[in-house]
């Protein structure tokens, strides 16, 4: 079957590599191989073990057992520098490059030409930076700063750097996930040329259609492991949607019998300029509404400007039939709206201070002496809600950065519901924290549902999706693409609504 | 939930142990030492009326280091405080050549503070600007406006009541502007300290992300901020023009970073987030029974200045060198 490429011997290699983190096995014995010449596409759900290969592939990660090899001679990267000197280097999708140096000092970063004294020779660097910039078609001045450069521009000095390592194996890591329709394009042509030149190309990506059209080949991953791997051409997008998703949802969701209620939300015509357009939908209480799609889909940007942190164009939100104006974070509390945000760290919780006031930070205004702290009230709130979420740590006045993700996580919503909203909005609840904690969180929504808190949960991880919605809602480009429930609710529906696929196609 | 009852002790040391193991009880420490050696150096030092002018090297500083720890905390600063003072101390000369009113002085001098806080503060919190940049920019322009108006004049001639802010008892060794001090001090460590004001604050110089996503208003925070910092220059525009009784356009040269010192003395850190107005109290007496010791001992305002800022580096250093030498 691969006769035609049976000359052609792997530049990369990995086999049987595992690695396993706290609690997750991360990858599970995988295997791949690169080609030169050729693009593999590296296919898989959130979770699939996709990003902690290329970490493992670049160097970041140190591999727990299996083998890497180049060009057939066993070989393995300490640190990220090894990697780069055995031809490997990645364009990720936030890429690793520095705002305030040019665009020449990134792409030379490390190798620059050295002139007299052992100094840079910056015109010489310029230089080459722009025969390398001209050779991929970039209309980009090398003494730019990069901080003034649009995403696309970037993953053009990202590639272009690659090439000024004389790269061997190429890993784009959803490389058009922030590129407009044109820009994708170019990128195509882009790796066309790389192709050219021999080069081994790993293309990650969720969007079916690219990979149908730049993909040579295919492996498929699933929850860290192998699942297949094969010749583009021998397969169609149904084919591979079965690989990704084809399994028993085996995580354990809440049993829950929906108590729905009235209508508490209803969101009609939002808006912005670029990141999303027209949704609208209504909420009930005691309802659990999913929003899944792909990463860049729109969802988070969506949800942040309901809760009033980025402005919308256009677009009413009505909390219990009324009209409500929200226009920071303070406005969505006071309407009962809030939002667990995906990034616990930055967003979420205030790390350095105690537990309790982080508990209490967002309800102070709610206690009985307006404006005036009680201790002893405040303590009181805090062991309410700490132990409604069944929070572990040692003592109500630890800083929150001490405790874990989880429960990390658990204080963040703790502050939500002293404030005793009616619309919780958590998005991505449960990313990065580990099972025990999840399953708690997941107990606990069903918990907040059945209590008549109307909730919406932004997931990319389809059984959460499923496990937990009473109703789905498909985001794709910043656009609602489908409200699936009941039946509908299966893991190829969500899927080919957030991938764009045809229906005839399944 | 299901689980067994979890039991979750809201402290696990008391909050008297807490404070006893503070920056505050050390600074306490250095304050009480710094006393002793005083008086054993000086004969003229225990004297009720040598330690309330002592005190008159610190209370303007003072006023204004409450409002720049409330704004370090919150993770910005003011730097043109102290050319704040220079421009509302002209204004008020100014007004001073027309004979009006003490109370309209005073509402002038209170004015142009907080006219120059809410510059700052539109620049900071809605143009998005940092502070410490646009600060250093007003430090010149206020300063500069005064050096136009006045040249190497002087404005005198105020009122006579108006002397009382700056030269008055309240009570036998007890100035106004000690007591005036001590008023501001409770106010301050009320609003920091037991207020959600002041939890905001907090809240926001630990993380401003963090604080917006929780519903605080930061920027309305912020922009409060600097108005009370400029209020606060106000004042001590007031209290110094009246104990000296005229105004050149170098009054208070330099007081900025005297300011900054005893806030960061006082425990506050500068990167934001921590500190406390008791510790602010402290670093003030501390800072102020310096001086005026060295004063009484006939040590050149250059030497002090040196002491000073020996003073701050030793006692900053000081924790990090007992955990050092500990291993």
């Amino acid at each position: 079957m691969l006769a035609d490429h049976a000359a052609d011997a792997p530049i990369l290699r990995l086999d049987r590599i595992t690695k396993t983190f706290p609690g997750v096995k991360a990858l599970s014995e995988v295997q791949l191989a690169l080609y030169p010449g050729q693009v593999t596409a590296l296919i898989g759900e959130n979770g699939a073990g996709k990003s902690t290969l290329v970490k493992v592939l670049t160097g970041i990660y140190q591999p727990d057992g299996g083998q890497i090899t180049v060009d057939g001679t066993p070989v393995s990267f300490p640190t990220a520098q090894d990697a780069a000197a055995h031809g490997i280097t990645a364009i990720h999708q936030e890429t690793v490059l520095f705002d305030d140096l040019t665009v020449a000092e990134n792409i030379f970063l490390g190798h620059a030409p050295k002139g007299r004294f052992g100094l840079i020779d910056t015109a010489a660097q310029r230089r080459m930076a722009r025969d390398l910039l001209d050779s991929i078609g970039a209309e980009i001045d090398p003494d730019t700063r990069l901080r003034d450069l649009g995403i696309a521009s970037k993953h053009l000095v990202a590639i272009s750097r690659a090439l000024s390592i004389d790269a061997r194996v190429v890993v784009m890591d959803e490389p058009t996930a922030a590129l407009s329709h044109k820009e994708i394009h170019e990128l195509y042509d882009l790796v066309e040329q790389l192709k050219s030149q021999g080069k081994a190309i790993l293309f990650i990506s969720h969007k079916f259609d690219e990979i149908f059209k730049i993909a040579d080949r295919y492996t498929v991953f699933r929850d860290g492991q192998f699942v297949a791997d094969g010749r583009i051409a021998d397969v169609t997008e149904g084919d591979l949607v079965k690989m990704m998703v084809g399994r028993e949802v085996d995580q354990i969701f809440p049993k829950r019998t929906p108590n729905i209620g009235a209508e508490v939300l209803e969101v009609v015509g939002y808006s912005h300029p670029t990141e999303f357009a027209d949704i609208g939908f209504t909420l009930r209480a005691g309802e659990i509404l999913g929003f899944y799609g792909l990463v860049g889909a729109g969802r988070s940007e969506f949800m942040q400007a309901l809760f009033g942190i980025t402005k919308p164009s256009k677009g009413v939100t009505k909390i219990d039939g009324q009209i409500r104006v929200i226009r920071s974070p303070a406005e969505a509390v006071n309407a009962g709206i809030v939002y667990v945000p995906e990034d616990r760290g930055l967003q979420g919780a205030i790390r350095p201070l105690p537990i309790f006031q982080n508990v209490t930070l967002a309800s102070l205004n709610r206690t009985p002496r307006k404006g005036f702290i009680n201790l002893a009230n405040e303590f009181a709130l805090a062991r309410e809600y700490t132990k409604r979420l069944d929070l572990r740590a040692a003592s109500l006045d630890t800083p929150v950065g001490n405790l874990s993700g989880g429960n990390q996580q658990k204080v963040v919503i703790a502050k939500w519901l002293a404030t005793q909203p009616k619309v919780i909005i958590l998005d991505e609840p449960t990313k990065g924290i580990d099972i025990g904690s999840k399953a708690a969180v997941h107990d606990f929504m069903a918990e907040l549902a059945s209590q008549g808190l109307a909730v919406i949960m932004v997931s990319s991880e389809i059984p959460e999706v499923l496990g937990m919605s009473d109703r789905v809602i498909v985001m794709r480009d910043g656009r609602m693409v489908a409200e699936v429930s009941g039946p509908e609710m299966t893991p190829e529906t969500l899927v080919r609504h957030a991938a764009g696929i045809a229906e005839a196609t399944l | 939930m299901t689980s067994t009852d979890r039991f979750i002790p809201d402290r696990l040391t008391s909050p008297l142990q807490k404070r006893l193991k503070s920056w505050e009880t050390l600074l306490l420490a250095v304050a009480i030492a710094i006393f002793i050696a005083n008086s054993l150096a000086s004969p003229y030092f225990l004297n009720a009326w040598n330690l309330s002018d002592a005190t008159f090297n610190f209370t303007e500083k003072a006023m204004i280091a409450f409002a720049m720890a409330l704004l370090i905390i919150a993770g910005e600063i003011d730097l043109s405080v102290a050319s704040i003072i220079a421009l509302a101390s002209t204004a008020m000369g100014a007004a001073a050549q027309f004979d009006v009113s003490t109370l309209t002085l005073v509402l002038i001098g209170l004015s142009v503070g907080l006219a120059c806080g809410a510059f700052n503060a539109v620049l900071v919190t809605m143009m998005g600007l940092p502070s410490i940049v646009v600060t250093i920019g007003t430090m010149s322009l206020f300063r500069g406006i005064s050096y136009i108006v006045l040249g190497d004049q002087a404005y005198r001639g105020y009122p006579g009541a108006f002397s009382y802010f700056g030269q008055g008892y309240v009570f036998w060794v007890i100035s106004f502007e000690f007591v005036l001090f001590a008023v501001l001090a409770v106010i301050y460590g009320v609003v920091l300290h037991k207020t959600n004001f002041g939890r905001a604050v907090y809240a926001i110089g630990n993380n401003a992300t963090g604080a917006l996503f929780s519903g605080i208003r930061v920027d309305r925070v912020k922009f409060i901020l600097f108005l009370l910092t400029g209020l606060m220059s106000g004042i001590a525009a007031v209290c110094l023009t009246s104990r000296l009784g005229s105004t050149r356009p170098s009054i208070g040269l330099g007081m900025e970073l005297e300011v900054v010192t005893m806030v960061v003395l006082g425990g506050v850190n500068i990167l934001g987030g921590s500190g406390s107005i008791p510790g602010v109290v402290i670093a003030a007496f501390v800072m102020g029974l310096v001086t005026f010791g060295l004063g009484l001992l006939n040590v050149p305002g250059i030497v002090m200045s040196i002491f000073i800022g020996a003073l701050l580096i030793g006692v900053i250093a000081l924790p990090r060198l007992w955990s050092m030498l500990r291993k």
